[in-house]
């Protein structure tokens, strides 16, 4: 017995136009093999932990001592909470994003050895290489993240921790780690050697934590470092982790992450168009 | 039969400079290909361009068929590609970094096994396969490298001077597992060096590059034959074609990325 509707919904499904099918396919491999990428920097990690003790020092100076000592002076204005409440999801936010900043380098580093060259000759969209990339930036800032959490449950900051705050935490970590890792890139592939990358780092990562929300509130700001931190990607990471861990209070959470989503849209598709170019 | 590569007028000019000037040349099915030629002859912008990673300026390139500009994502499926720089990653295991070429190069999840074990066992490394890479020898991580490049049985590999930093054992063992793949799966092979003995002992046919063209060609009998002198070595055939004898041109960048890749690999 035939069956004339499902007939025709096949033809229609075949009948679907070749760019259609193209870019189904697309979509697909860069998924698939986006996660063969971020995968082996899950395995990377495994092997050698070592790294994370490492990168936890930072974090423990900042809280520790900087932390510490600014909550006696009481300069900072910060409501009902203390100082170093205040601080966790900022230093939180500074870490993952210090990490990230700099993995334009492993494509340099990449190039370098030949292994980037390797990746370009095989049949994988560009897309798929450069969010390989962000996401594995983002697996290694959200282990940064708990590291940085311990730090402040040693330090018995009083934090909101709960399932449902822990998730929104690993999100809001990953999108920032990948927006910032995906800038890099781009950085990368136009100044293409290492030594001029680490400059143009260290220029970029200083002014960019000191104008943001990170270490006081944008209210004590003056009139043009607030239009910079407005600006500033990091500022949306912290006070999206800053309403999460302290405050409780989410009104803004959607609009920081839509602001961070958006902006790791067009760092994917920018550092995707100029990925290649770092060969030459 | 038709030509595995097909390569007419090649040409890349980056800024004044004319790396590639116009080179033409065919390789068959089967064959093992060299080109040869002192660092900065033009050797590796033209592998490159034939591997999809530079666009050339000017002139054709086929690979298999497709054109190396317009059908870049067949010619990728198409080939395998082993840089001359050390391009494994010391941090993941051999498995891990086979692994993850045959998840880009679309290996199906049903024999990634199966086939990861073959190419480790086709080129011994097996005992090794679960250490990381930082711990192998030079020769060993070549030996990876070409295998990260086999595992989708292409159908033509590229070799970038695939033994510069190796000893002699190792160097020999490398020839040996490129012979075997063009034995076993009648690979076309294409390489490059700067080994004049290497050239004239395991490569079909050769082309001398020099100065970013061709200066001659065919199999190293032939070229040999045409120097017109008893006894002459491939140094002799150099010499008689481009007027100049081989050393390593190249600029102190080239000079210390080998030196560098050779120190890391041994």
């Amino acid at each position: 017995m035939k069956r004339p509707e499902l007939e025709e919904q096949l033809e229609g499904w075949a009948k679907r136009p070749e760019w259609f099918k193209n870019m189904m396919e697309r979509f697909v491999a860069i998924v698939v093999k986006s996660y063969a990428m971020a995968e082996m920097e899950v395995r990377k990690l495994r092997h050698d932990p070592t790294e994370l003790l490492a990168r936890s020092v930072q974090p423990i100076l900042w809280l520790g001592i900087f932390g510490q000592a600014m909550s006696r002076t009481r300069a900072v204005p910060t409501g009902e909470f203390t100082y170093l409440e205040f601080l966790t999801p900022g230093i939180l936010a500074q870490s993952v994003v210090f990490i990230a900043i700099f993995y334009g380098l492993s494509i340099i580093w990449e190039r370098d050895m030949g292994v980037l060259q390797k990746f370009l000759v095989t049949p994988t969209p560009r897309e798929a290489l450069v969010l390989g990339k962000m996401i594995s930036a983002g697996i290694r800032a959200v282990s940064q993240a708990i590291v940085v959490l311990l730090v402040a449950a040693v330090l018995r900051v009083r934090l909101r921790i709960s399932i449902p705050v822990i998730l929104g935490v690993i999100f809001v970590t990953m999108l920032g780690a990948a927006f910032f890792a995906g800038f890099s890139m781009i950085i990368a592939s136009i100044v293409k050697t290492r030594e001029r990358f680490m400059g143009i780092g260290q220029v970029i990562t200083m002014p960019l934590f000191f104008a943001s929300n990170a270490l006081y509130p944008v209210s004590i700001m003056p009139d043009w470092l607030r239009l910079v931190a407005v600006i500033n990607p990091l500022s949306y990471i912290v006070e999206a982790l800053r309403s999460l861990l302290v405050t409780g209070d989410l009104v803004r959470l959607p609009l920081d992450i839509c602001v961070l989503g958006l902006a790791a849209l067009v760092v994917t598709a920018v550092s995707a168009f100029m990925y290649p170019k770092v060969v030459v | 039969m038709q030509e595995m590569i097909k390569v007419v007028d090649l040409t890349k000019v980056f800024g004044t400079h004319k790396a590639v000037d116009g080179i033409s040349f065919a390789v068959e099915p089967g064959e093992i290909f060299g080109l040869v030629g002192p660092n900065g002859a033009g050797k590796t912008t033209t592998l490159r361009m034939l591997t999809t990673l530079l666009t050339p300026t000017s002139g054709l390139g086929l690979i298999g068929g497709y054109d190396i500009v317009r059908q870049a994502s067949e010619v990728r499926r198409l080939i395998g590609y082993v840089p001359q720089m050390l391009s494994v990653d010391g941090s993941l295991t051999g498995y891990e970094n086979l692994l993850l070429f045959a998840r880009l190069y679309d290996v199906p999840s049903g024999m990634r096994d199966r086939r990861i074990r073959e190419v480790l066992s086709l080129l011994h490394l097996e005992e090794a396969a679960h250490s990381l890479v930082k711990t192998y020898s030079g020769g060993m991580i070549r030996k990876l490298e070409i295998g990260q490049a086999v595992l989708h049985f292409p159908k033509v590999l590229f070799l970038d001077e695939p033994t510069v930093g190796l000893d002699p054992v190792a160097r020999r063992n490398v020839w040996d597992h490129i012979k075997s793949l063009r034995d076993k799966y009648n690979t076309t092979i294409l390489v490059t060096t700067h080994y004049m003995d290497e050239a004239e002992n395991m490569c079909n046919r050769l082309a001398i590059m020099h100065m970013g063209r061709i200066a001659a060609m065919g199999t190293p009998e032939e070229l040999k034959r045409e120097t017109n002198k008893d006894g002459a070595t491939l140094e002799d055939v150099f010499a008689y074609f481009t007027g100049a004898t081989i050393e390593t041109g190249g600029t102190l960048r080239e000079t210390a990325r080998i030196r560098r890749t050779a120190r890391r690999l041994g």
